[in-house]
């Protein structure tokens, strides 16, 4: 369509938003670099943390990808009682706080895990979750959920229509529909997912093993906390930008539209299906995959919900308050942005991705130390930065279904004098809800297992669940920690559920 | 609903982070986040202080220690902390650069297994590393019998963590020129590495380690807290590190008098009595009734290791170089 | 009157010129092969499209710097004309305020204008609810309470059977013409033009010609119009 003179939304409020991102993710940079005293360039072991932080993120992303392909089949091809139900608790280990992940994941695959009891009591020996393997299965453990989903969505977004045709043929659905489909998908999925990995931080040094497992975001962590070097940390976050740039460029000529945030409830009427044991069972060991760590950390935390402190309710409450106003303020810049669109605002949202949250953390408590006392404004700065970080996401599933509206009510819009607010409550935001009520539930699970910014602007009285479960372990309390892994478990996924859920009642106009 | 009577406390948290009124003088304590939380010794302390002092102590979590020193150097002088309690002695070089701490001025009897002389950094408890392992599991007695056997164990990283710090001190101090060659014997032991602690010691327990790298200490917890008598420290012949956690006074603060009053209370009885069984550390003062029972059935290691701040900055790179060679072989 | 006076609307690489003038009060057919630019004037004239040569005149005003929703005139588009999230009250309103907040006297009006399309009843449903021809009842029940001197049609009714679309049309000029409202419609159908046209603009080769009388027209048809209809229609 041609850009007309009379948009229907002013602009400034995409442009804030942007600028709000840039300072985040540049700026805060920015603020490191401005206190680094620079000398110390790179060290051989910042070198060797660069190529281990590379090709993690690569193996990662692409045995997550090549998971997802089936599973995303078997589920776009098969209807089945509590399928969206399914699909729904697929998505819970994206949503995790790293930690109760990995307690989760060590349950299954540790020493004293599940499997190795299995494997025991088969009489073969027991296998090792520590290394880099270990560090690629926890990975795709968090990024399948992902990958199925974005996936998932290309094979729902292919009309109905073409089915019918390809049958009418007699042709081959796989070279005809889903090969373009995941030409286009899978590689955008890739690059989000390498990203991700790309910035990890605990997951790797956790199960890594050792030394050699070392990201850069560990390199990053060292930096800051262990050398007071900001002009190391940011120099390594600077690397840590362009390699993403290279990887999005690379990506980026195959950019797909895709509606993360749309129906997943559909099934399409098929004409190809046979052999459904074969879905079935893709579907089997890819729910067992996910789910058995979650249930695993459903299972020990049981025992630990009678031992936890009072206040734990008290920080679990503050927690749902950050993770509301991070929800609210993330979909805010997602619609705010997504109404502006274009290719500026496209890049906006890969930053928050490429970022380093420990320095966008630092540079961020740099930026408020020079004004107030960091404490005073720690939940607002975490509501903020995790907003923020989620943004990706939820323009990824906000920004497609704002320019439908666009495109198919516009022109109505504006020949009728709609605009501004109006336009935005009595058209927009109604017909995005779907993808809004998704974007939601999204921010407020990732922002309430935040740990990163917390930490650094935290005093005694801003406590945050992922915080004093943190601290119940630090001193000894292990099983109250269980119980507290349990309760953020629980509310994150429910936070998700209602605010999806909200989205979709009644939405199917 | 039971919930809705807390969201008023909620927005009241958020409104007004810091609840101080005018009147009553602040004394800001900034400290790793274990010392405030529910069970550690934060809350005692406040409620012992705050009886004598006529002021509102309040503590700042900062993560752990390494995190501590990060922290006030972020802030510089502009720091409106007016203690800093957490520090160990591997740490207390770099703070000591800072320019930003005071002399402490006071000369207390301290019950310590060494001298302690340093005018700016008071200990308020102090422990020796161990690695603790389950009773009737085979104990090494040595760090090289350790390295030459089977046994798995989970320590931390000494980038992100202070007992990974003190480990790797603790090798440099037992072997000198040939702590690289028993890393490189200990590799194969070291089931991984975890960023801080709370990781590691959370994987011994769930058994995917034999040995944890914590303090000899640690057994007291399970005995004293869970009356479970199956952990035990291991004692090593070389001796073992030691770990001296210190307070010192931020120069510029502005409640210098409230600042030194807390540091005289800090090695009093009313703050020392509850550390045994909060931070599970011994006292740098002993009570005078003694130590809780379950303390006399710990490790008492025959040599204690510690390098001077000083030279533990001084040996902290070239080691740290030594450990990554080692265990990235 | 309605004016373009040199207008240059570009598209991409498509360029279209218009220099002609549309009679106040009547109707008049665009017609012309299909990516002629039929749509492409009717977007220049509601001002989706600023003109990159010439200017778009009503009444001697230049239109350039008036916003779409500002200009005297009401769209019906090929499609999506009612918002499906929106009851028919709700979307036949809009013309009245855009953000909705309708006075007792506007909601009485908004009962009375889909009374007189024959959809007594319907202002509590939603689009999906009625069938093609109820909905563009509806939408033509939104240009009618809007009240506005132009009205632009780019086939709106083309989804419908011919029995509807022609009773469509028979409605649009029971209710419109011969009020005053100058009404500028889209088609590729002779016969619409033949239906309600006093005037038909032939639009091909990117040139929008003047307009020449129905019956003129359809009597004498110019080389260009020959072509358009084909050999069989003439």
């Amino acid at each position: 369509m041609a850009r007309s003179t009379f948009p229907i939304t002013p602009r400034w409020p995409g442009t804030v938003a942007a600028v709000l991102v840039l300072i985040l993710t540049i700026g805060t940079l920015g603020a490191v670099a401005y206190r680094a005293e620079w000398g110390s360039g790179l060290s051989a072991a910042d070198w060797a943390a660069i190529r281990f932080t590379v090709s993690q993120a690569l193996v990662s992303a692409v045995i997550s990808v090549v998971l997802a392909i089936p599973v995303a089949r078997a589920l776009a091809r098969r209807q089945f009682p509590g399928r969206q139900m399914l699909i729904t608790l697929l998505g819970a280990p994206f949503l995790l706080p790293v930690i109760v992940a990995v307690l989760g994941l060590l349950a299954v695959f540790g020493r004293e895990g599940v499997l190795n009891r299995l494997l025991e009591g088969l009489g073969l020996s027991p296998i090792s979750i520590f290394g880099f393997h270990g560090v690629v299965l926890a990975h795709v453990f968090f990024n399948l959920p992902l990958a199925i989903r974005l996936i998932l969505q290309g094979w729902l977004s292919i009309p109905a229509e073409r089915f019918r045709l390809v049958a009418t043929l007699d042709a081959s659905v796989a070279r005809l529909l889903e090969w373009p489909m995941l030409r286009a998908v899978v590689p955008s999925a890739f690059l989000v997912i390498f990203l991700i990995c790309l910035t990890s931080f605990a997951v790797a040094l956790t199960l890594g093993g050792g030394p050699r497992a070392t990201t850069v975001e560990l390199a990053i962590y060292q930096a800051l906390r262990f050398d007071f070097d900001l002009g190391r940390a940011a120099l390594l976050a600077c690397i840590q930008f362009a390699i993403c740039v290279i990887a999005a460029v690379l990506a980026w000529r195959v950019a797909a539209v895709d509606a993360m945030g749309a129906g997943l409830d559909r099934v399409v009427q098929r004409w190809d299906l046979s052999r459904p044991w074969l879905d079935f069972a893709m579907i089997l060991a890819g729910a067992l995959f996910l789910l058995v760590p979650l249930g695993m950390v459903v299972l020990r935390g049981l025992p630990g919900l009678t031992q936890m402190p009072e206040t734990i309710w008290y920080a679990a409450l503050r927690s749902v308050f950050v993770a509301g106003g991070s929800a609210v303020l993330c979909v805010t810049m997602a619609v705010a942005l997504a109404l502006r669109g274009g290719v500026f605002v496209a890049v906006i949202g890969v930053l928050p991705l490429a970022a380093s949250g420990l320095v966008v953390g630092t540079g961020a408590f740099l930026i408020v130390f020079s004004f107030i006392r960091p404490s005073d404004v720690a939940l607002v700065v975490t509501m903020l930065v995790n907003a923020t970080l989620a943004l990706p996401f939820a323009l990824r599933a906000i920004a497609p279904a704002v320019e439908r509206v666009a495109a198919d009510y516009g022109r109505l819009g504006r020949s009728l004098g709609m605009a501004g607010w109006g336009w935005i409550r009595l058209i927009v935001l109604p017909r995005i809800r779907r993808p809004l009520g998704f974007a939601a539930g999204l921010a407020a699970a990732l922002s309430m297992g935040d740990l990163g910014v917390i930490t650094l602007f935290a005093g005694q009285a801003e406590e945050t669940l992922p915080l004093a479960m943190y601290r119940l372990m630090g001193a000894y309390r292990m099983e109250a920690a269980a119980g507290a892994a349990l309760v953020l478990l629980a509310m994150s996924l429910l936070l998700f559920w209602i605010c999806d859920r909200g989205g979709r009642v009644d939405a199917d106009l | 609903m039971k919930n809705t009577t807390y969201l008023p406390a909620v927005a009241g948290l958020v409104l007004c982070a810091t609840g101080a009124s005018a009147e009553t003088p602040v004394l800001q304590v900034m400290t790793y986040d274990s010392f405030v939380s529910e069970w550690g010794p934060g809350p005692a302390v406040e409620a012992a202080f705050e009886e004598t002092c006529a002021c509102d102590l309040q503590f700042v979590g900062a993560g752990d220690g390494a995190s501590l020193l990060a922290r006030l150097q972020l802030e510089g002088p502009r720091t409106e902390a007016d203690i800093v309690l957490g520090l160990d002695t591997n740490l207390t070089a770099a703070a000591r650069e800072t320019g930003l701490f005071a002399s402490h001025g006071l000369s207390v009897d301290l019950d310590l297994p060494i001298a302690w002389d340093d005018a700016e950094f008071l200990p308020f408890d102090w422990g020796y590393f161990a690695f603790v392992g389950n009773v009737g599991d085979a104990a090494p007695a040595s760090l090289r019998a350790l390295a030459d056997s089977d046994a798995q164990i989970v320590i931390q990283d000494p980038r992100s963590s202070t007992p990974g710090l003190g480990l790797l001190m603790w090798v440099t101090a037992a072997y000198g020129d040939e702590a690289e060659a028993l890393w490189a014997d200990l590799a194969d032991n070291i089931v991984t590495v975890t960023p801080g602690w709370s990781e590691a010691y959370g994987m011994f327990l769930d058994g995917e380690a034999d040995a944890v790298l914590s303090y000899t200490t640690s057994p007291a917890y399970h005995l004293i807290a869970e009356e479970d008598d199956s952990k035990v420290a291991w004692g090593f012949d070389e001796g073992h590190y030691m770990q001296v956690e210190v307070a010192g006074k931020v120069a510029g603060t502005d409640q210098p008098e409230l600042a030194d009053q807390f540091l005289a209370f800090m090695v009093s009885e009313a703050f020392q009595g509850v550390i045994p069984t909060t931070n599970w550390m011994y006292p740098s003062v002993t009570p005078a009734d003694g130590l809780p029972d379950g303390f006399e059935t710990l490790l008492t290691p025959a040599k204690a290791l510690l390098f001077s701040p000083e030279d533990a900055a001084a040996k902290r790179d070239a080691a740290l170089d030594e450990w990554r060679a080692a265990l990235s072989q | 009157m309605l004016i373009c006076d040199g207008v240059e609307l570009r598209q991409g690489d498509f360029v279209l010129r218009a220099d002609l003038q549309f009679s106040a009060g009547g109707v008049t057919a665009l017609i012309g092969p299909s990516g002629a630019g039929k749509s492409t004037l009717l977007s220049g004239l509601a001002g989706f499209l600023v003109p990159h040569a010439g200017r778009i005149l009503w009444d001697g005003q230049d239109l350039r710097s008036v916003a779409p929703g500002r200009r005297p005139m009401s769209v019906l588009f090929q499609d999506n004309n009612l918002f499906p999230h929106l009851t028919i009250g709700q979307n036949v309103g809009l013309a009245l305020r855009p953000d909705l907040r309708l006075t007792p006297d506007q909601g009485r009006s908004v009962a009375c204008v889909l009374d007189r399309v024959g959809l007594d009843g319907f202002a509590d449903r939603i689009p999906a609810a009625l069938s093609g021809g109820q909905q563009s009842r509806a939408a033509l029940a939104r240009v009618l309470l809007g009240d506005r001197p132009i009205v632009l049609l780019d086939e709106p009714f083309a989804a419908l059977g011919p029995g509807l679309k022609e009773e469509m049309l028979d409605l649009v000029r029971d209710l419109l013409v011969g009020d005053g409202v100058t009404l500028i419609m889209v088609t590729h159908d002779p016969a619409d033009a033949k239906r309600i046209a006093d005037d038909v603009v032939l639009v091909a080769g990117g040139v929008a010609e003047p307009p020449v009388q129905t019956d003129v027209l359809f009597a004498n048809p110019t080389a260009a119009l020959v072509h358009y209809l084909g050999a069989g229609m003439g």
